[in-house]
């Protein structure tokens, strides 16, 4: 694991600074995560503007207001397919893809199937807060039931989506979840996942504590992370629990790693003998 | 491209493809849809054979936004879809014009609405100016022939590169489909355009500064240069700038002022016997065909008839046509659909001249006979036509 550096070097390599206090609610996780990206991205090692990001619409679609990589965006839930696009046609880039989880499994959920699939070298980081922050609180595909939101003032109806099993189902061939508490662990997990050769997923579960946390009385963020901590299980743990003590519980660790044909490299692969066969032809 | 696989016998949607490859297109986001699909699978062989990409991609939705990740790395980018499809990609077309991505879309029109019928049909081209939400002004090119959708293709490229937007080329069925001789140019004859780059100070750099001509010079990613598009309100920082009145309505109108400021270059209409006419057709796409047909057997009756063709469809030809209108007594426009440009004919008309819609939605083509009974129903009395 690398040594933590300074926040003011982070701040100052990766940040637009002067933009700054940003737009986000206090306590908000968005901050955890992009200090973690950015921590993750300076220990690979690689150039900075060998990052690219491509982001959805919602709370955490704005970060590029404030995280200085060339950036992406377009339209709710397009953000994997961009960066399938961006990937291929540029294979020489680091592409990032962030979501939110209304983002990621509501409205591209497909495209986020489809990129894990392929098992494309893009590393998609989804912030979990369960809930649609930016409209106020409604419900999302990772609402937990029973949880009240803006749009489920009875209590959520619906089961969730686990997002780690849908792209591991999916085909994706890194597949870990973490916290906003755990950030160390977290930027060793985004670091791992960046050098990842294939689709690689890190789910992070977040807290919004203005508004979803409000809606069911739970406190301020400090209250918030430290009910997340309890409910947290590292997967060493979970392995000797049973489904029934796993229940409501926030299993993380790396999930899944194999090492499986790249599709970029696989097309360049086709390029290749087509280039071949088009010259003797 | 050697000389003696320079004339070949294509069909209007491999042409698109050759045109688009011609004009430095290098990816290709495709999803299969009658009847667009050839485009497509042309572009899944021979892009490779030119170091580019092909994909296909989980539904319209998604290929276009894969299409504009392969534009912001820098690649000439497109699609091709038919009318269902270019429903759910006008979502993408809205982003694109305010994130001022180059990018082309090919919407080979069928008949609808709903799944409608696979056959050809000129119903989305009120559709492709009003259809992205915004209302914006679009560019919007029209062929009316396999050579001419090759040329249009790499003139939908060039100027999506030079306005940094995305251009439609509304085909059909019938274009689409049809199969005609076609004799490549030269490469030294294909004119191609490239998106302007920036020269100045990475560290200075703005990425949607509109400069003096209103278009951004928007660097490709991986570069000494910050990049950040932005589909929502932004200063020229590609920071959103919230709920600010001023920055609203500068980016509507800047957006909008990157057409009208080239309406004359982007301009495209062909006249046929129209000095001395009396009577006169307006049409675009393959009823323009038919209607040139018509005209010279109206003239062979007496009937001093002449054609007006647009290529552009969007901006709407309003200066010729409203001189046409000066001109003529009556406008016949024939389209396979229920009367959309018409609509555009009697504003610039402005009463000047009588219009008379002609409109065909049996899924079949327009014929000249048909076009010539409404010349003839039309003509002046004093022009008493010859027996047939």
């Amino acid at each position: 694991m690398a040594k933590i550096k300074p926040l003011k070097i982070i701040r100052e390599r990766y940040f637009k600074f002067e933009r700054f206090p940003t737009t986000y609610c206090p306590g908000c996780g968005i901050g955890n995560v992009i200090q973690a990206l950015s921590r993750a991205v300076d220990d690979t090692g690689r150039p900075r503007e060998s990052f690219s990001m491509s982001v959805g619409i919602g709370c955490y679609g704005n970060i590029g207001n404030f995280l200085d990589f060339d950036e992406l965006r377009l339209a709710h839930g397009r953000a994997p397919a961009m960066a399938t696009g961006l990937k291929l046609a540029r294979p020489d880039l680091n592409v990032l893809c962030m979501m939110g989880d209304g983002d990621a499994t509501a409205i591209g959920g497909n495209h986020l199937i489809h990129a894990a699939r392929r098992n494309i070298d893009i590393t998609a980081i989804i912030m979990n807060n369960h809930t649609y922050g930016m409209t106020g609180g409604q419900y999302s595909p990772t609402t937990r039931l029973g949880d009240y939101s803006s749009t489920a003032p009875y209590g959520m109806v619906e089961p969730s989506f686990d997002i780690c099993k849908l792209v591991e189902g999916a085909g994706g061939t890194f597949v870990a979840r973490t916290t906003t508490f755990r950030m160390v662990q977290t930027i060793d997990i985004i670091r791992r996942a960046i050098e990842h050769p294939g689709f690689a997923l890190v789910e992070i579960e977040s807290q919004c504590p203005v508004i979803y946390g409000r809606m069911n009385r739970w406190g301020n963020a400090v209250a918030m992370l430290k009910k997340q901590n309890e409910l947290t299980v590292t997967l060493e743990r979970a392995r000797t629990m049973s489904s029934e003590e796993l229940k409501g519980k926030i299993v993380v660790g790396v999930l899944a790693e194999r090492i499986e044909p790249e599709f970029t490299a696989e097309y360049y692969k086709v390029i290749d003998r087509a280039q071949r066969s088009a010259d003797g032809a | 491209m050697p000389p003696e696989k320079r004339a070949r016998l294509l069909m209007g949607n491999e042409a698109c493809a050759e045109g688009a490859i011609a004009a430095g297109v290098r990816f290709f986001g495709g999803y299969p849809i009658t009847p667009a699909t050839e485009t497509a699978e042309t572009m899944a062989k021979r892009l490779p054979q030119v170091g580019g990409v092909y994909i296909q991609m989980e539904d319209e939705l998604g290929s276009l936004a894969a299409v504009v990740g392969a534009s912001a790395g820098g690649i000439k980018a497109m699609t091709a879809t038919s009318s269902p499809g270019f429903s759910l990609m006008l979502e993408a077309i809205s982003s694109a014009i305010i994130g001022e991505y180059p990018l082309v879309v090919v919407n080979v029109m069928r008949l609808g609405p709903g799944i409608g019928n696979i056959v050809a049909s000129q119903m989305d081209v009120m559709q492709s100016r009003w259809g992205a939400h915004g209302g914006l002004p679009m560019i919007a090119f029209c062929p009316a022939s396999v050579r001419e959708t090759f040329d249009l293709t790499i003139r939908a490229v060039n100027w999506s590169e030079r306005l940094r937007m995305p251009i439609m080329l509304m085909t059909d069925g019938v274009v689409g489909h049809m199969r005609e001789k076609i004799v490549f140019p030269q490469p030294d004859e294909i004119e191609v355009w490239n998106r302007p780059l920036p020269t100045g100070d990475p560290a200075e750099y703005q990425c949607f500064d509109p400069g003096e001509d209103n278009i951004p010079k928007i660097a490709p990613f991986g570069g000494q240069y910050r990049v950040h598009y932005n589909t929502a309100v932004h200063d020229h920082r590609g920071v959103t700038t919230m709920a600010d009145p001023k920055w609203c309505d500068y980016a509507v109108r800047r957006l909008s002022a990157k057409v009208t400021a080239h309406i004359e270059e982007l301009t495209d209409v062909h006249t046929v016997l129209m000095d001395d006419a009396e009577i006169a057709v307006f049409a675009y796409g393959p009823v323009a065909r038919a209607a040139e047909a018509s005209v010279r057997q109206a003239r062979e009756m007496g009937i001093k008839a002449g054609l007006m063709r647009t290529v552009t469809l969007w901006p709407f030809p309003e200066k010729e046509v409203r001189a046409m209108a000066k001109q003529v007594e009556v406008i016949v426009v024939p389209e396979m659909n229920l009367g959309q440009m018409v609509l555009e004919v009697e504003r610039c008309a402005g009463g000047e001249a009588k219009i008379e819609s002609v409109t065909r939605v049996d899924s079949m083509l327009i014929t000249p006979k048909q076009v010539l009974d409404s010349i003839v129903a039309v003509a002046p009395r004093r022009q008493v036509p010859w027996p047939r």
